[in-house]
């Protein structure tokens, strides 16, 4: 069976290589940041096996590593820029590949569509091809070796040329790589030591209970900010919605609770837009796109969602109560 | 109620005001709120591991990383950009409205890895953003250049969030269902998903009018500075 932890593995594979490309040319910092990381994405399971058995020294060895990678990642781990000597050598192979060039890249999403739509088609009673708990995490890798071949095959370039291209972009990318899974960490920390029911208890108490408005506005604004915070309205969600948008909105005024929660979490989803901790999404672009201004992506957005957030607050009034 | 740990918020804030590395303020903020908490050392080390290999998954955009590495050496980038530069009909605010669209309708049928900012932002949505913009002006100056592939990401953001929460088997729905489940209240998914729906509508409209109102004042400043050279 195609396991989800073989793609985990091919994961740790690439930062491996990554690391060891990095040492090479003795890229100290980066060559031990991505070893540590890929041997994180190895020891994954067996970390999450052993802590559900009672043993936990597996994951505080992991601990100790996330520290260790902030702490390159603050210290000398230079995003390495993609060198345009070769700008002649790239046009020239564009002009005699032309839209070629396309297939590997549209060959991505295609697969990765098709794949999904066929797993489910392939299974065959207790044997299962693919492990069905994420199809389409698996369907996306497959498909990556897939185009990956085909880019090989395309550019007549060696799996050793492939290596050493992904180890040029994760360099680019650096630690904003990192980034969005160490917000999800500090996510759980937050939700581990109640910082969601101290900010609902601080917003609950501010408010006038007894005017519907005052509690709507109240809810989509705690969605935001606390979305604002922790970089994912799925944080803020069940924390917000416990505090106010329940115990207020459904239970006090009778608002229709699937349009309170499809509506709140729309409202967290506009604050996402917003905040450089969704990092995935704000972050990382930047670093892809080689942006000067850290914020270029927020500032690209933020009027949408501004306006975006007043014609959901707008909507949750008008659809919750009728 | 122990309201310490809200200090871990105060480091974030302070850490990204002040342009410190993400990185290192994330944990630093994560290690405060936790032992503001009461946790012990070898607790937090565990949570701290536990919860950062539980969320593997978000690093796995990574094997794209090959594929787009090889195409990008052999010219994807100047590729997408001439073939873009060469029709003439497709403007910046075509192009872009027409990725805002399928992006938002593929994302509403739970095809979200589709696209992304690996996939298909950097190697093409953007640099055909660029080409679009350079028909518009010529002489198009860095920053403007930086704020078009700032909008090429920002309409990827747009198009995914505003179209996942449609799809009744997305993770956010399923979410909902099972926090109104718990405190005792039975949904159906579709009867969330059905909600998001207008907001879906009202993202598009949005989104797309600013685009367009984009183009507008990249050709009035293309208008103002054909109007210094002819002076």
């Amino acid at each position: 069976m195609l396991k989800i932890e073989y793609v985990y593995w091919l994961c740790g594979a690439l930062m491996l290589a990554a690391g060891y490309v990095d040492f090479a040319a003795r890229r100290r910092a980066p060559a031990a940041f991505w070893t540590i990381l890929g041997l994180c994405f190895f020891g994954g399971e067996a970390v999450e096996a052993a802590a559900k058995a009672g043993s936990l020294l597996p994951a505080q060895i992991v601990g100790v590593a996330v520290i260790a990678l902030a702490i390159i990642a603050a210290s000398g781990l230079t995003r390495r820029h993609i060198a345009d000597s070769e700008a002649e050598q790239r046009k020239a192979s564009a002009e005699r590949l032309r839209n070629r060039l396309f297939l590997p890249a549209l060959a991505i999403p295609l697969v990765t569509l098709a794949l999904v739509l066929l797993i489910p088609r392939l299974k065959s009673g207790a044997f299962d091809l693919f492990d069905s708990r994420q199809p389409t995490i698996i369907a996306l890798a497959l498909a990556c070796v897939i185009a990956a071949g085909g880019a090989m095959a395309l550019t007549r370039a060696t799996p050793v040329t492939a290596l050493r291209e992904s180890a040029r972009l994760l360099d680019a990318l650096s630690w904003a790589a990192l980034l969005p899974m160490l917000l999800a960490t500090l996510g759980a920390v937050f939700a581990a030591t109640g910082v969601g029911e101290a900010v609902a208890h601080i917003v609950s108490a501010a408010i006038p209970t007894g005017s519907r408005d005052a509690c709507i506005i109240a809810y989509a604004l705690g969605m935001a900010v606390f979305t604002i915070i922790m970089g994912n309205a799925f944080a803020a969600f069940p924390v917000m919605t416990a505090g106010i948008g329940l115990p207020l909105l459904i239970e006090q005024h009778h608002a229709h609770a699937a349009v309170v929660g499809a509506l709140g979490m729309l409202c967290g989803y506009c604050a996402t837009l917003l905040t450089p901790m969704a990092a995935n999404f704000n972050i990382v672009p930047v670093a892809l796109l080689e942006l000067r201004d850290p914020n270029a992506v927020i500032r690209a957005q933020w009027p949408t969602a501004v306006v975006l957030f007043v014609t959901n607050v707008i909507l949750l009034d008008w659809l919750a109560f009728r | 109620m122990n309201y310490w740990p809200l200090l871990g918020i105060a480091i974030v804030v302070a850490g990204f005001a002040w342009r410190l590395n993400p990185a290192l303020v994330v944990v630093t903020a994560g290690i405060a709120s936790g032992l503001l908490a009461g946790l012990g050392i070898p607790e937090l080390l565990a949570l701290l591991g536990r919860a950062f290999v539980s969320n593997r998954a978000l690093l796995v955009l990574v094997l794209t990383l090959p594929t787009i590495g090889l195409l990008e050496r052999a010219g994807l980038r100047e590729r997408a950009h001439a073939w873009i530069a060469g029709l003439k009909q497709l403007t910046l605010a075509r192009l872009l409205i027409a990725y805002l669209g399928p992006r938002q309708i593929l994302s509403s049928l739970g095809l979200i890895t589709i696209a992304g900012h690996p996939q298909t932002v950097r190697p093409l949505l953007a640099p055909m953003a660029e080409a679009a913009a350079e028909k518009i002006d010529p002489a198009l100056d860095d920053t403007d250049r930086e704020r078009v592939k700032a909008l090429a990401a920002a309409t990827d953001n747009v198009g995914l969030f505003f179209g996942e929460d449609v799809f009744i088997a997305f993770g956010g729905v399923l979410l909902i269902q099972a926090f109104f489940n718990q405190h005792g209240i039975e949904l159906d998914p579709r009867s969330i998903a059905i909600w998001a729906l207008p907001t879906a509508v009202a993202a598009f409209v949005i989104h797309a009018v600013r685009i367009v109102l984009f183009q507008r004042r990249l050709m009035r400043n293309a208008a103002t500075k054909a109007a210094h050279v002819e002076d």
